[in-house]
């Protein structure tokens, strides 16, 4: 049980709650989601309060967020993209908030349920898909036809192209879940490796030193791949964006 | 670099008149500092590039699943509702893969987004 890497997923219900048949309960994993949201908001509701023109330390750490976040949004969709921003650094800061979460020992991972990155990915497309529309009308349509196809090959390109934008969701939430699994059960694996090679005696002993070598590194790589995997999430976030504003330059 | 020899040249004029060595340091200084900015921008283009190769071999392979997946339901799909069972989804699950394959070279950069301005080298056309 102790060994059991997937045992940290298990949903567990906090307060069940049923309306009408179906289960509503507040789990675990709400409770990680409120707790992400929580932290996130006091965190730069509470650093920016001072509105030092010289920023504290923890205020340019808020400041740093916004201007990265602020940054990449206007390199990928321009000055016109910046009206997304309060749902592109929402987006973020829960992300990355839930993963580095997701690193303290018995906390639960947000991210690594792909139906919680699927609903985030769904978020942006459905905004990329209505503004898009909303926007450009049956412009946006251009998206699927690129420019210079022969005749002959536009229905075909035009449908490769429509399961190439389909598959936008599926591969922007499966990549969070899965680096975020997949990360957190090598952690556990290996510290497992720690916990059962030292019970064989004095050479165990010795032989743990390895995988807790190794499960020093991989944590360290985990904070990498918790802060990559926020900002992979958001750039394309912004150049979908930028898809729906620009569907051909 | 041979600068300190070119420092003496600039450092000559300037003895004769004040402003064209200076402004001749400045080109001197702009010109340094040009070359020491494309240094570093190739720099980290490279260690960029070697830092996360991890989360480039996921993207990838995420980006080639996700164009199989959405093709093979597309074509599940229709066969559901046409009744036009298997060729709905042989059809599909081809097209899948050349939307996956698509996928990935344009996460790898080697064709241009659907929308985007000409490629800016010649070996990005479609």
């Amino acid at each position: 049980m102790a060994n059991d890497p997937i045992h940290q997923f298990q949903i567990q219900k906090i307060f069940p709650i049923e309306v009408g048949g179906m289960d509503l309960s507040f789990t675990n994993s709400s409770l990680f989601m409120v707790a992400t949201v929580a932290a996130a908001s006091a965190f730069l509701i509470l650093t920016t309060s001072g509105r030092g023109l010289v920023p504290t330390r923890l205020q340019s750490v808020s400041e740093m967020a916004y201007e990265f976040v602020a940054g990449m949004l206007r390199d990928a969709a321009g000055s016109e993209g910046m009206r997304f921003f309060p749902m592109v650094f929402s987006l973020f800061m829960f992300v990355l908030v839930a993963n580095l979460f997701g690193m303290f020992p018995y906390f639960f991972t947000v991210t690594s349920h792909i139906i919680v990155t699927f609903a985030l990915a769904m978020l942006v497309i459905l905004t990329v898909v209505f503004y898009g529309f909303m926007r450009n009308g049956m412009g946006f349509l251009k998206l699927f036809v690129p420019d210079g196809v022969p005749a002959a090959l536009i229905p075909l390109v035009t449908m490769i192209e429509i399961i190439s934008f389909l598959s936008r969701p599926i591969s922007l939430s499966v990549r969070l879940f899965a680096n975020m699994l997949a990360g957190h059960i090598t952690l556990k694996v290996f510290s497992g490796f720690v916990v059962s090679l030292s019970t064989l005696g004095a050479v165990g002993i010795f032989g743990a030193v390895l995988p807790l070598g190794m499960t020093v590194a991989l944590t360290a790589l985990e904070f990498l791949v918790a802060f990559l995997q926020a900002y992979v999430f958001t750039v394309l976030t912004c150049m979908y964006l930028n898809d729906a504003i620009h569907p051909s330059h | 670099m041979n600068s300190s020899s070119q420092d003496h040249e600039n450092e000559k004029s300037g003895s004769e008149s004040p402003q064209a060595g200076l402004s001749g340091r400045r080109d001197q200084l702009n010109r340094t500092l040009n070359e020491r900015k494309q240094e570093e921008a190739s720099a980290s283009r490279r260690s960029k590039g070697s830092a996360t190769g991890y989360a480039q071999a996921v993207k990838m392979s995420s980006e080639f699943i996700a164009g199989i997946i959405v093709g093979a339901g597309i074509g599940w799909l229709l066969d559901e509702w046409l009744g036009t069972s298997p060729f709905g989804l042989i059809v599909f699950l081809l097209l899948g893969f050349v939307a996956g394959v698509l996928n990935v070279l344009r996460a790898a950069g080697q064709i241009a987004e659907p929308g985007a301005t000409p490629p800016k080298q010649d070996d990005g056309k479609d």
